[in-house]
């Protein structure tokens, strides 16, 4: 009679209840200790070093920034001065005139990288996707 | 007779894989993220609007460019000759790489242009130039 209750032993058991919340909470610790700081920026596509085109020189329009951070339209052997905040609508209203418009952003040396950023982002926002970035002389 | 007047059925929800969910989901993200292992240096971006996100940092390698003109690539300073063949060991182990030029307001173009140049010489052609994002933008 009494032999099934000699076998009988206490199950050691590990409660298991609580797990799924312990995994939740290290979920969550990580999800909010994980620091999301993407890359951005603004993307460009060099040109391969060897590639030389010829582009009629009515297409072009070169934009110029100079040592003071000063921007300029060059075009017809002239430099017209422009202000920063013109130059999107200036852009804007050129390639409206000429789809096929190129772009070559030429800075000097000495400009900061900022003014350079600036003015190509300002060609971005205007909508050019045909840029070009010339290197600098000397 | 008395017959009883409900029968109850208990709904339970079954909680006992709820914790593999959680540590399934736990490991995944574990092993999705992707640590930050370079520091750089400190720079302070220029900011833009026209920005883009890259979405791999698997495929994004960075080059800092301080304001006083000290080049780093993986935390360690080099010279703008070695920019070349470090940024093409890296290109021939992951052709997909963008490289994202970290690069302060305040540096002198003609650096980044130097850079720009070394990278062109490589064919590490999809660059991003980082940025900030311009907060009064509309």
């Amino acid at each position: 009679m009494n032999l099934r209750k000699r076998g009988q032993r206490i199950l050691p058991e590990i409660p298991t209840a609580s797990m799924a919340d312990i995994a939740f909470l290290l979920i969550i610790f990580f999800l909010v200790t994980t620091t999301m700081n993407q890359d951005k920026g603004l993307s460009l596509h060099l040109p391969p070093i060897a590639e030389t085109k010829e582009v009629k020189e009515k297409n072009i329009c070169n934009v110029w920034i100079n040592a003071q951070d000063q921007i300029a339209f060059y075009e017809g052997g002239t430099l017209n001065v422009v202000a920063s905040s013109d130059l999107r609508h200036n852009i804007e209203q050129r390639l409206a005139a000429n789809e096929l418009l190129i772009i070559s952003l030429k800075a000097e040396r000495g400009a900061s990288y900022r003014m350079f950023v600036d003015v190509l982002d300002e060609l971005k926002l205007s909508g050019a996707t045909r840029i070009s970035i010339a290197e600098p002389e000397g | 007779m008395r017959f009883a007047r409900k029968s109850r059925v208990g709904a339970v929800v079954p909680t006992a894989s709820m914790a593999d969910i959680a540590f399934l989901l736990l490991v995944f993200f574990m092993v999705s993220t992707v640590f930050v292992r370079f520091r750089g240096i400190p720079v302070a971006l220029p900011e833009a609007e026209k920005i883009e996100k890259l979405e791999m940092r698997r495929h994004v390698t960075s080059i800092w460019v301080g304001a006083n003109g000290a080049i780093n690539i993986d935390d360690a300073t080099v010279s703008l000759q070695q920019v070349g063949d470090l940024i093409h060991a890296k290109l021939t182990a992951n052709p997909r790489l963008i490289i994202s030029i970290k690069g302060d307001g305040r540096a002198e173009f003609g650096l980044i242009s130097d850079v720009l140049q070394e990278l062109r010489k490589v064919e590490a052609l999809r660059v991003n130039f980082a940025t900030d994002r311009e907060n009064e933008g509309n």
